[in-house]
Formats: C-alpha cells, structure tokens, sequence
C-alpha cells in the first residue's frame, strides 16, 4: 500500500464500507498451513557452506587474476593473444583459470538464485529466472572450460 | 540497552512561568488505513502537550482518548510484558510502551506505523497469524521420550545458561517484521521462531532437537538468514538474536561434520 502525503483520504464519499472494504494486501507469500513442508535434504547447507569456501579461495583467485591482468609488467596494454597463449602455455595457469571460472561461475550463480529466491513472489516467474539463470551458468562454464582445454596457440 | 536512542542533552532553563512548563508540544506522525474507508493509507499529523518522560504508547493513548477514537493499536501490559505493541517508530521496530519521547527526537515529528511484512488490517494492527504460524512449525514446547520422572526434571546452571538468553523472547514480531528476507519472502521462518526453536534446541532437557533442526535445516529455514542485525537491534528485551540463529547454523554444520 502507498502513503501519501497527511491529508485523510476520508472527506470524499467513500467507494468502502463496511459490507465493501478495501482488499487488504496481503504481504507477500504468506506463511500458511500449506506452506511446503521439510524436504530433508542438506541442499541449502551446502549452499550456504559453498558460498562461504569459494568466497575465501575467490579471494586469492580473482585479486591475483587483477592483478596480473591489469596492474603488474604494464598493465591492461600488455594483455594480447600472445600473452594468453604465454600463460596458457602453462598447466599451473590453466588450473589457476579453470577454478576461477567454475567457482566465480557458481559462486555468482548461487548468489544469484539466494537474491531470486527474496525477490520473485511468484512461482512462474521463480521458475523462469531461475532456468535462464541455470542455461546461462551451464553456458559459460561449458564454453570457458572447452577454451581452456581446447585453446590452440598455432590457430590462424 | 538493546534500542539505541537519540538522547536529547540540551536541557535549557525553562521559562519558571507557566504551570505545565514541563510539557512540550510533540507531533505524532501516524499512518493510518481503515479499508472500510479508502484502499490507500494516508499519513495524519496530531499535535500534542506531553510530558518528554512519557512514553510513545501514552501519546497514542493520548490521541485515541481525546482526540481521535478511531485510532486502532494494540496494547495489553502497557510494561513491556506481553509484546502486543511493536511498532516501527521513527523507522525502527519498537515496543510504544518502552520508548520515551524524550529518546526519540520530539523536535521532530515522530513516525508511527505498523510493523512491516504481515498484512496490515487497521492502523497500526497487523494481522500475526503467519507469524505465529511459524513459531508453532518448530515445535516451541518440550519433548521427551520415557517415563515421566516424578519430579522435576534437573538440569545444571550452566545447562540453563545455555539457552537463558532465548527463553526472554516475548513474541512481539519486532525481529521477524525488521528482516529483509522475511519483508520480500513471509514463507521464511523469520528469527522469532528461530529464536524460539533456539530455546529448546539448547535445552538438555528436551529431546526433540534433532527434528527442529531438521526444520530449520529447509528452504525457508536458518539458511536464508543473511547476517543483516536488524533482529538484534530490533529485539525489546535484548535477546542476541543473530548469535542466536548463528548458533543453530553451527549446530547443523557440527551435526554433520
Ligand atoms: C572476492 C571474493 C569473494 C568473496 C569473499 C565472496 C563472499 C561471498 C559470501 C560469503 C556470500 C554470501 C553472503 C550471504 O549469504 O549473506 C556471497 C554472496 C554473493 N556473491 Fe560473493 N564473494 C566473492 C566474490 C564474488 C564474485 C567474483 C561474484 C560474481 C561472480 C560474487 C557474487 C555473489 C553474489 C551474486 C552473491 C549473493 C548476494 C546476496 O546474497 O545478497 N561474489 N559472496
Ligand atoms: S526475539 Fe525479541 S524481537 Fe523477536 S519476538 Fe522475541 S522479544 Fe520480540
Ligand atoms: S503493551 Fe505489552 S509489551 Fe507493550
């Protein structure tokens, strides 16, 4: 419901009732009776847990990333096809990126489900923010995981 | 104190004339919806005399016995007992019968509506059943299994501290209705009932901690908390209620490691 400013709404004749009131508005997605009942799994714990583990390494991960990439030899000039084909070259950076990109990814993901899970009242929309968000995970780490194993220095 | 207020130091040397010198004129700033009136709520302003010292809930009083009959709230102890009366004050979550104008910065006018995130039915009453529902779901009696003892069940006093802070919970809604989650998602236990299932999860006496736990363990349990605070600063009796669902999180996480 809106506030408006402190003038009563009540001098005008009346649309309400007592045998007519106003819809109420109910809060959003009310706790009921037949609110669902306990699935007895431990998904969200894990969830929760994830997000804590992956944000601890995400840490060294993506601020080493940073800082290679745009402060250190130069910074953000340097980056260009032979200098990713430089680090890939190697197994230690293709491991560092690998990670990065699975973690970030789900990490992301997850927090993005957490923030849909507060926000979308209905269970349609749920089910379709959620769905775009899954394809969208599942693409990016699909593709950056086949780049990664497939990259080819010598392409032309 | 669990609510920190504005205090008000300059106390200038009042004009010794008048007999009710002590009075000051205070605005109430209430939103108000009657649905047997209009679909909207509106904000209405009442200018009152009252002493600082008083509280807000006697300034409602003030207004629903002399000015306005209409006005709607609930109160029953009027001391701070029986959790009737939280309300969003100035923007927080406070009991009316335990904040003192003096506290609350009456040079302005002070904002009084209902608490957020349960439906509201008239004025300042919101409707708790789901709130009340949730507390029931996890179960906030004792449980045991056995014969019953013939005496009363014994425990240590560092058993009872364990929990002392959770059995102060009045069930005022103040936490649940200041929590985020529980605003955009009311399907969310809320830290009221956490708090609650706290109280007997804790408890060497009871046996039925496993299945709160398992309760809590869901979608709409402790998982969804997100370390905001607002329970905590909103809680009228001082109860740690963050620590308290961190607590049973802890709890679940040792349970299976
Ligand atoms: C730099 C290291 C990082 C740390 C330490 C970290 C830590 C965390 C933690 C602990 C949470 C859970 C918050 C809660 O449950 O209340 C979280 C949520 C989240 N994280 Fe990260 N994270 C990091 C990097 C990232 C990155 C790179 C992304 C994007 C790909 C990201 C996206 C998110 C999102 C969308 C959420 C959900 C926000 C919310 O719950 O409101 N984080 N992060
Ligand atoms: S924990 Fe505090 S704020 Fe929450 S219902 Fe109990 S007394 Fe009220
Ligand atoms: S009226 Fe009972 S707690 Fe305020």
């Amino acid at each position: 419901m809106s506030a408006e400013t402190t003038t009563p709404a009540n001098d005008a004749v009346s649309a309400y009732d007592v045998d007519h009131p106003a819809p109420v508005i109910e809060a959003p997605r009310a706790r009921t009776r037949k609110t669902p009942k306990t699935t007895r799994t431990n998904f969200e714990m894990y969830g929760w847990l994830f997000m804590r583990l992956s944000g601890i390494v995400l840490v060294v991960l993506v601020l080493g990333h940073l800082l290679i990439q745009l402060v250190l030899d130069g910074g953000v000039t340097k980056i260009g096809f032979a200098f990713v084909a430089g680090r890939w070259a190697s197994p230690f950076w293709q491991a560092w990126d690998l990670i990065m990109l699975w973690l970030a990814t789900l990490h992301g993901a997850n927090g993005l489900r957490t923030i849909i899970n507060d926000y979308a009242e209905r269970d349609n929309t749920r089910l379709w923010l959620k769905g775009l968000l899954y394809t969208a995970a599942g693409f990016t780490i699909v593709l950056g995981t086949l780049v990664i194993f497939t990259f080819d220095p010598n392409i032309r | 104190m669990s609510t920190p207020t504005l205090e008000k130091q300059d106390q200038a040397p009042e004009p010794a004339d008048a007999t009710a010198a002590h009075t000051i004129t205070v605005t109430f700033r209430i939103r108000r919806f009657n649905p047997e009136v209009a679909a909207e709520s509106y904000w209405e302003d009442f200018q009152l005399d009252i002493d600082p010292k008083e509280r807000v809930l006697d300034g409602l009083h003030k207004i629903k016995w002399d000015h306005d009959g209409t006005l709607t709230f609930r109160r029953s102890c009027a001391h701070g007992i029986c959790g009737s009366d939280a309300m969003r004050i100035n923007g927080r979550n406070r009991l009316a019968c335990k904040t003192l104008i003096k506290d609350i910065n009456p040079e302005k006018p002070i904002t009084v509506e209902a608490i957020k995130g349960l439906t509201v039915l008239k004025d300042l009453v919101v409707d708790m059943d789901p709130f009340f529902q949730a507390y029931r779901d996890v179960m906030p009696f004792l449980i045991t299994t056995g014969n019953e003892p013939t005496r009363e069940r014994l425990q240590t006093a560092e058993d009872r501290e364990r929990f002392d802070d959770t059995t102060k919970c009045i069930l005022c809604a103040a936490c649940t209705s200041s929590c985020p989650v529980f605003w955009n998602d009311g399907q969310y236990f809320g830290p009221a009932a956490i708090v609650n299932a706290h109280r007997f999860i804790f408890d060497s006496r009871d046996e039925g901690g496993e299945q709160r736990l398992e309760i809590l363990n869901d979608r709409d349990g402790v998982w969804r908390c997100r370390t905001t605070f607002n329970c905590t600063d909103a809680c009228p009796r001082g109860i740690e209620v963050t620590k308290a669902i961190q607590e049973v999180k802890r709890a679940l996480i040792t349970r299976r490691f």
